[in-house]
């Protein structure tokens, strides 16, 4: 199997759910409709994930992704109150925006300066950060959320028939890729994540790559926070709780390794969908939320077994060379 | 205790270990070619030879962890074929390397019983106690001061060594080879071991001593055996010979016309680092190097050479020193300011701080150069792949394409796409760290032609290596290295392998 065929896979798999279902349930399934409902649920996940492929092509990881929504969120939601009032409107909500998009920025470079100047494990940093931005949210308005019941636009817009928060998908899928593939801050994530060493003797600021990385992980988050907030017209201190489950779960779908060096946002979007899909179609065909989190389970160790043996088998070919 | 002593325990006909006709082949570069190696019981017995001889692949074979092509191993006089090193530590063979493998925050005799701890009376645990107990007997056979319940990583090297030992006896080791043990100890440490290593030969094991320290070997040994090339070419009672003769032993070989002739103008000083010292084991280091000289560097392994080029190129800190190229002095915190300087460094590992094995050659080409390729803030991939196939082709390397993940290529082909990396960024000041390491001749004689090349388009190179005969091949003159010191500076045409083996290899008085 060579490495072509290794990144259709998820694709062929996400084609052959969707195939199913249009099979199945041709009515509900195959709708504009629903299919634009799948994508605007993808969306919030999906930008997020987009960070997150950065984060695990460079060979680390982020658990605080969930909690970042929330307090960017908070965050933003807060300022549209202190600015606008009961129920903010106009300008009040355009700067609470951009305050929970920095927010959200913020958190990722607090994410990013702690992992290179305290020379800590991504993993440990962002399991405490995950807890500290939950904690700082609840702790925001006593546990209660933020109502701001005039912010629709980012949730429930449409431009030309299609949901404003898709539209921003598709931008940031586009920024997310270009950056990766045509700027030095990508191919030195990959370079960082495939031998961190190798990439310091080679003169790449490792340290300051990261920061940057972490932080255009807080930027996406604060993004899809300020999506998730005006769905709901709230901000919830409990938004995104294991969220990052998925969203780590999307990112190895799509074919990223948790050891670094691999991964494509093309992936990514793919690993998104399938997940989105998954959990649309066993709605539709009437199986519980429960049993969806089994399936999904399921789906990961299949998505990565497969992947693993593909390259032991690549592996082994080299060897006889 | 009693004191025996050891020539009268080993019985003289006593074979410990007979090796016989072992040949181990890697692609195309035959390690070890029909090596007999035999150990008398109760000896100690070194093993010397360059870098490279193959005295650790020898070692290898018999530990079990590289299967030989053909040839024998019979210990006391029973045959064995080992797949896995746990059957060589059952034959009773352990090997001490010197990255030791102890569990650091264990306590010396959790190390010591590791793996074959002592059932305790209820299932499912251990009889510490008398763990401990057999661990101080154990330690009191050889004289060894040293508390079984300290953890491993509050005692020093020679500690920590000498604990290896005691894992060996538990283990009823026959046979323990000792991997440069006092590569990295002080010199009253090293007494020590010496002490216990007469010790176990008094108690009839064989040791098998690797070290590049010939008075060391010269006082401790019973037996010396010469590699070379992956050949035995001398085996003899140490008694017989002195240390000029061993070194004549190893380095022993013919300059042929495999070297390139050097045609290259030698002009102003180009590099100069005065009284440059590191945390690294780098103390107060000077040299010159002028444009289009090749300077050799020469010195054992742990002599400071790799991390002389290390603190020049910003990995390691400098505690002191200063660098200037062209009499510009250079402000160096970082690799990325050393290559901003117009400094390469191929380094000696290139699998850990080399390549990024997963990637695409053009890639791992490219990655210190897209500023200088006009990729600062857009990188074009069409012209990327155009560039890198560009260098690769005046190096001639194969492979796919520069697509190609540099994984799928050879190991000689790898060390090009590396070295494709710092032709590319045609740096005014190179250092190659052992360029030929592992590589088959052929190749060698390809990188010889292009750092003569270099030097004739007037750059200064620094030529790291542990092969004498290649630096007195091409180099103009070699810097020795001696425990992080400078121990010599020689014209290549003024001096012989023998006196720079002799400066490198012998404390000064």
């Amino acid at each position: 199997m060579n490495k072509f065929v290794r990144q259709l896979l998820p694709f062929g798999s996400l084609m052959l759910i969707i195939c199913f279902l249009a099979a199945y349930q041709p009515d509900t399934f195959l709708s504009l409709d629903n299919f634009l409902n799948v994508f605007r649920r993808s969306s919030v996940n999906g930008i997020i994930a987009l960070g997150m492929t950065y984060v695990i092509i460079s060979g680390g990881i982020d658990l605080s992704v969930g909690s970042m929504l929330a307090f960017s969120g908070m965050t933003g939601a807060l300022t549209m109150i202190a600015v606008g009032g009961e129920d903010p409107r106009g300008i009040a909500l355009f700067i609470g925006t951009i305050v929970g998009v920095f927010a959200g920025l913020c958190c990722g470079f607090l994410n990013g300066a702690l992992i290179t100047k305290l020379k800590l494990p991504p993993f440990i940093v962002t399991l405490g950060t995950m807890s500290a931005f939950r904690g700082i949210s609840y702790v925001m308005n006593d546990g209660q959320p933020y109502n701001v019941p005039s912010y629709k636009y980012l949730g429930e817009g449409v431009v030309f028939g299609v949901p404003v928060s898709v539209l921003i998908f598709i931008l940031f899928v586009a920024v997310a890729g270009f950056l990766l593939r045509y700027t030095r801050l990508g191919r030195y994530t990959y370079a960082i994540g495939s031998n961190r060493e190798a990439a310091f003797h080679a003169g790449v600021s490792v340290d300051r790559n990261l920061i940057y990385i972490y932080s255009l992980t807080g930027l996406f988050v604060g993004i899809a926070a300020m999506i998730a907030t005006s769905r709901t017209v709230s901000a919830q201190p409990t938004a995104g709780i294991a969220l990052e489950l998925d969203i780590i779960a999307a990112v190895v779908i799509g074919g990223a390794s948790l050891s670094g060096g691999r991964g494509t946002i093309t992936g990514t979007i793919i690993g998104a969908l399938l997940i989105s899909f998954l959990r649309n179609g066993c709605t539709l065909l009437g199986i519980s939320t429960n049993v969806q989190l089994i399936v999904i389970g399921a789906i990961i160790i299949a998505a990565v077994a497969v992947d693993q043996l593909a390259r032991s088998k690549a592996e082994a070919v080299q060897d006889s060379n | 205790m009693i004191q025996v002593n050891p020539k009268e325990k080993s019985s003289p006909s006593g074979i410990a270990l007979r090796m016989t006709n072992v040949s181990k082949r890697f692609g195309p570069v035959q390690a070890l070619a029909d090596v007999s190696f035999t150990v008398r019981a109760g000896t100690i017995h070194a093993l010397v030879g360059e870098n490279g001889a193959g005295k650790s692949t020898l070692m290898k074979v018999l530990s079990g962890v590289y299967k030989p092509d053909k040839g024998s191993i019979e210990i006391n006089g029973n045959p064995y074929a080992f797949d896995k090193p746990e059957q060589a530590l059952a034959a009773g063979v352990s090997m001490i390397y010197q990255e030791l493998d102890l569990a650091e925050n264990m306590t010396v005799t959790e190390n010591v019983f590791l793996g074959s701890e002592l059932p305790g009376k209820m299932p499912f645990t251990v009889d510490y106690k008398a763990m401990v107990e057999k661990t101080a007997e154990l330690a009191g056979r050889l004289d060894f001061n040293v508390n079984p319940t300290a953890v491993v990583e509050n005692l020093s090297t020679g500690d920590c060594q000498i604990v290896e030992v005691l894992k060996a006896l538990m283990r009823n080791a026959s046979i323990i080879v000792m991997d440069e043990p006092t590569s990295s100890l002080s010199e009253s440490d090293a007494e020590r071991l010496f002490k216990v290593v007469k010790e176990l030969r008094g108690q009839g094991i064989s040791i098998v001593y690797i070290s590049h320290r010939l008075e060391e070997i010269v006082d401790l040994a019973d037996d010396v055996t010469v590699l070379r090339d992956g050949m035995v070419v001398h085996s003899e009672s140490v008694t017989k010979l002195d240390i000029p003769q061993i070194v004549r032993y190893m380095v022993g070989r013919e300059l042929n016309e495999f070297f390139p002739g050097r045609n290259a103008t030698i002009g102003d000083v180009c590099v100069r680092v005065e009284n440059l010292s590191s945390a690294g084991n780098v103390r107060d280091v000077s040299f010159e190097i002028k444009s289009g000289e090749i300077v050799g560097m020469a010195g054992l392994v742990g002599a400071g050479r790799t991390e002389v080029a290390q603190a020049v190129f910003g990995i390691d800190k400098k505690s002191s020193g200063k660098i200037f190229l062209d009499g510009r002095e250079l402000k160096i915190n970082s690799p990325a300011d050393a290559i901003s300087s117009n400094i390469a460094f191929l380094t000696e590992d290139r699998k850990r701080t080399g390549l990024c094995l997963q990637l695409p050659c053009s890639w791992n080409i490219t990655l210190p150069n897209l500023v200088e390729i006009g990729m600062k803030n857009i990188i074009n991939p069409a012209k990327e792949s155009r560039v890198a196939a560009e260098v690769a082709e005046r190096i001639a390397i194969k492979w796919l394409g520069p697509h190609a993940p540099v994984d799928s290529l050879s190991g000689g082909n790898q060390q090009k796409v590396l070295i494709a990396r710092w032709l590319l960024a045609n740096s005014r000041f190179m250092i190659f760290d052992e360029p030929t390491r592992g590589i088959d001749v052929g190749a060698k004689k390809e990188i010889y032609t292009l750092l003569n090349n270099l030097a004739e388009q007037g750059k200064a190179i620094l030529f790291i290596s542990s092969e004498l005969p290649e630096l007195f091949g091409i180099a103009d003159r070699i810097l020795i290295m001696h425990r992080g010191r400078l121990a010599g500076n020689l014209r290549t045409g003024q001096t012989t392998q023998e006196e720079v083996m002799h400066l490198a290899a012998v404390e000064k008085n």
